[in-house]
């Protein structure tokens, strides 16, 4: 047998994405360390602030979009840490760069199945830790639609700074000093437009800004991502 | 355009050769690893890299597959720069470095599954009849944690099998496989320079292949 360029059935872009993707579902599934602990404390940080500041539910209902949205960006930064680094580590990574596919849509994949196992499962718990925090009923859809946009946002800003930080031995509160900063406009955002249905007006503002920094953020993160990668594999 | 690019390989004495590289240097730290490092590697042939430990093998195994870019001099694909067509260049490279590219919670056909299919299409078969081929034949459904570090090795050895790449970029394959696989690898080496591929590969350990040629680093 002769190798000829012909003969080589090469994958589609879109294959090798949902191959990309699969693969890292499935990881996480192996691995449901990764996926249930930043869930887990995300739902005890929730359950801290009754506790600690007071069960009086005027009181809790007045703070339960900050708390949510908090706890939120700290569960997503405690996810981040597993998202290039296992890779890293057994060489995975060295492979993705190799593909003939532009690395921009390799990363995304890995993006969307970060966030699939652990953005998404935060926000479906949502409603269940604002019905403790006594949320009056009229922010519940803008919340959940808020995070919806919100969390997807986590994901592909934190993919950045690990991306950077991957190949540093140890890094500690690095990836926090880089990552905080940068979700500041989310938080703010995605606690305004919960602020705004309680005070019964449109949050569809906000909200079309936060869609507005998804789009910024799904064309532009990537790309970033990926140099970073390059860079810290180099 | 075109003029430019026929101007510039007929400076390039080796146009021709699959993979050849001009004037390479490399520093690091203030030590220079090599410089005016010039070689060709041609379709039908076997490559072996040499060095003392820290004379740069791996960096040199790293740059000539795009991973390193510290380097000055230039790089070519078919008489190409690689910087133009790293597509079509990662498109027919297999590299196999110190790290095996295999998770461990995954079994060996779930590994293959996504590596494989970053280059080409493959199905199950294939990368079952790769798998016997290197020694793992009833190894396929256990997670990679429970191999040992040369059946590690052996699964990314595997894909060597099921992928048609024309290049083979191979760093220290050898270290951990016993003395069937180390045979095993060389008759693969053989193969893949017999039906027109190439490969790059640095060890110590002394390779029986008669296309072999030989670089020397440090």
């Amino acid at each position: 047998m002769t190798i000829e360029q012909s003969t080589i059935k090469q994958t589609t872009m879109a294959a090798a994405f949902i191959a990309t993707l699969k693969r890292d579902l499935l990881i996480s599934f192996k691995k449901k360390n990764d996926v249930v602990n930043p869930f887990m404390f995300f739902v005890i940080v929730v359950s801290l602030f009754p506790i600690g500041i007071s069960p009086d539910s005027d009181r809790l209902s007045e703070i339960a979009a900050g708390v949510i949205w908090i706890s939120v960006l700290l569960a997503s930064m405690l996810s981040m840490d597993n998202l290039y680094r296992s890779d890293y580590e057994d060489g995975s990574l060295e492979q993705l760069l190799l593909s003939p596919h532009p690395l921009f849509f390799m990363v995304l994949a890995k993006n969307l199945s970060h966030w699939l196992v652990s953005g998404l499962p935060v926000v479906l718990i949502s409603p269940l830790l604002a019905y403790m925090l006594n949320l009056p009923q009229a922010a519940y859809f803008t919340l959940i639609c808020s995070l919806l946009i919100g969390t997807p946002i986590m994901s592909l800003v934190g993919s950045i700074a690990v991306a950077l930080t991957v190949g540093l031995g140890s890094r500690g509160l690095i990836l926090a000093v880089i990552t905080l900063p940068m979700s500041v406009p989310v938080l703010i955002f995605g606690t305004l437009s919960v602020q705004a249905s309680l005070n019964n007006t449109s949050p569809a503002g906000y909200l079309a800004l936060m869609l507005a920094m998804l789009a910024v953020a799904v064309s532009l993160a990537p790309l970033a991502s990926a140099t970073a990668l390059r860079i810290s594999v180099n | 355009m075109s003029s430019a690019i026929s101007e510039s390989l007929r400076d390039e004495p080796n146009s021709q050769a699959m993979l050849s590289a001009q004037n390479l240097f490399c520093e690091r730290d203030e030590r220079v690893l090599f410089s005016e490092l010039n070689f060709a590697l041609d379709k039908g042939q076997v490559l072996q890299v040499q060095g003392s430990n820290g004379s740069g093998k791996t960096t040199l195994m790293r740059i000539l597959c795009g991973l390193n870019d510290s380097y000055e001099g230039s790089i070519y694909w078919h008489g190409e720069k690689i910087e133009r067509q790293t597509e079509s260049f990662f498109a027919s490279l297999l590299y196999i470095g110190h790290r095996a590219g295999v998770s461990k919670v995954l079994t060996p056909i779930e590994n293959l599954r996504w590596s494989c299919s970053l280059k080409q299409q493959i199905d199950d078969e294939q990368i079952l009849s790769a798998l016997a081929e290197v020694g793992l034949r009833g190894f396929e459904e256990s997670p990679c944690y429970t191999l040992s570090a040369g059946q590690q090795q052996r699964v990314s050895l595997a894909r060597l099998l099921a992928s048609p790449a024309q290049l083979w970029v191979l760093d220290e394959p050898f270290t951990t496989l016993d003395r069937t696989g180390v045979a095993l690898l060389e008759k693969m080496l053989q193969t893949q320079a017999a039906s027109g591929g190439a490969v790059l590969v640095t060890t110590h350990h002394k390779l029986d292949i008669p296309a072999l040629n030989i670089l020397s680093l440090g």
